[in-house]
């Protein structure tokens, strides 16, 4: 979820712009350094992929719309340095052109949906890969774990920034427990959704997932 | 490739104003910085959101944009915002009595103050988006020294977004001719499939751009003409004038 304006308090949301700032700029760097200017516009074209996907638009159960967070299968695709820049255009975009989230809230929404993935993310992925078996299942089971793991730790983390400077009248148990317990069945959603699509991609052009089981150079 | 090469074009209002004349960087600044006053306004307090109203009227007045398309547009955030009508529900003590429903006095403050901080969120870029192509919005950005990472992976999203819709499009023609239903859970297999085609084909295109760009000259940076000029002081101080005036406002409720 994007938190929106007026959910938690200024200090908090300053702090968490502070956070995310400093984040992407370690980002920016890394990326910058081993980015060639062929890699610019798969770049862009993913953070379209990704901006399409996560438009409410793709119908998945009955009476509800996937909503594809995202930023597990971004860092599994393109690594832990371009995939959060990637998914910070993909919300300021979000945030600026369909109300999803607040602009003041910016920096806690970008710590949740683009950093975390690639903090926690990445690392509970090449661990789980290593110990799964070395085949496209393995990688993508992986894929899924981490993305598991990353939408719980969001959703635990936005509770804590709720706990740290909430300001929407709601008592703490009540965002917890609902935060939590939506959030993971989202997370179980999120999981088999990447597992599946980083499945699919194996098999289709695996020299296009960062992951790969075999590494192409 | 496709139908539409303009993006942003269905926000896009044309006209001659001052407004639509003014520098691209003086406007997508001028509209950050207002959305920042308008969401630091301070919770129980709702007067600033009348004179926030005012300062857009005007704006919208100059440019002469029609109010409807503008407020037609706040459709796209009911998503978002339907969690709010559960916040009177929740919130704590005190509680007021609506038809017979005990609702939290903190609840729906809270939930009119998020749903408004949105809303004029949406309508001050809605503005910016009737009055600024989505290209100039761009190097608006550049010029306001956004890392140049961050816009060309934006610029090359905005004129990629409608060519994947009409590819999704065309993977959901042909994975419904094929008797698929995403509307069944076991079927979440032909979802992911077309994720993963989609993506594919996203970065097959991305590949087959690239070689383009490369052969027409492409060197990582894009030519002069299309980074913009610096804009005069004029344009600047006219522009701030607008989130100046909002930040009165919010000082205002804050101190009072």
């Amino acid at each position: 979820m994007h938190i929106p304006d007026g959910f938690v308090s200024a200090p908090v949301a300053v702090a968490g712009a502070a956070v995310a700032a400093a984040g992407l700029a370690v980002c920016t760097r890394q990326a910058g350094r081993n980015l060639s200017e062929r890699q610019l516009p798969l770049a862009g074209l993913a953070a379209a992929f990704f901006l399409v996907l996560e438009a409410p638009i793709i119908p998945v159960a009955v009476g509800t719309s996937g909503h594809l967070l995202g930023g597990t299968l971004a860092v599994a695709l393109l690594g832990p340095w371009l995939g959060p820049l990637v998914i910070t255009v993909v919300t300021v975009v979000q945030t600026l052109f369909t109300g999803a989230g607040g602009l003041s809230a910016l920096g806690l929404n970008l710590i949740n949906l683009a950093l975390v993935p690639a903090v926690v993310g990445y690392p509970v992925l090449l661990g789980l890969r290593r110990l799964l078996p070395r085949s496209n299942t393995g990688t993508s089971l992986a894929c899924g774990g981490a993305a598991v793991v990353a939408v719980i730790t969001a959703a635990v983390l936005f509770t804590a920034e709720y706990a740290v400077g909430g300001a929407a009248g709601l008592p703490l148990r009540t965002v917890a427990v609902s935060t939590v317990g939506v959030y993971a069945l989202v997370a179980v959603f999120e999981g088999v959704v990447t597992a599946l699509v980083v499945r699919a991609l194996l098999a289709l052009r695996a020299d296009l997932v960062r992951v790969a089981p075999e590494p192409v150079a | 490739m496709s139908s539409s090469h303009d993006p942003g074009a269905d926000l896009l209002i044309p006209a001659d104003t001052p407004v639509h004349r003014l520098a691209p960087q003086c406007k997508v600044a001028a509209t950050a910085l207002f959305v920042l006053a308008v969401a630091c306004t301070p919770r129980p307090v709702f007067w600033p959101y009348a004179w926030y109203g005012l300062l857009l009227a005007a704006v919208v007045l100059l440019a002469q944009l029609p109010p409807l398309t503008l407020l037609r547009r706040l459709v796209v955030e009911v998503p978002f915002l339907l969690f709010v009508l559960a916040l009177p529900f929740l919130g704590q003590a005190p509680y007021v009595d609506v038809a017979g429903v005990d609702l939290s006095v903190v609840g729906l403050t809270a939930a009119a103050s998020i749903a408004l901080k949105a809303s004029f969120g949406l309508l001050a870029t809605g503005v910016l988006a009737a009055t600024t192509p989505l290209p100039e919005i761009i190097t608006g950005l550049e010029r306001l020294r956004v890392p140049r990472l961050f816009t060309a992976v934006a610029a090359f999203m905005v004129r990629y977004t409608e060519v994947l819709l009409s590819e999704l499009a065309r993977l959901r023609t042909a994975r419904a001719c094929r008797g698929g239903d995403t509307r069944w859970v076991w079927q979440a297999r032909d979802v992911a499939t077309s994720i993963g085609a989609l993506f594919v084909r996203s970065f097959e295109r991305g590949e087959r751009v690239y070689l383009a760009m490369a052969s027409r000259g492409y060197t990582g940076a894009l030519p002069d003409v299309l980074t913009g000029s610096a804009a005069a002081r004029r344009a600047w101080v006219t522009a701030l004038t607008v989130p100046l005036l909002a930040a009165l406002a919010t000082v205002g409720a804050v101190a009072l």
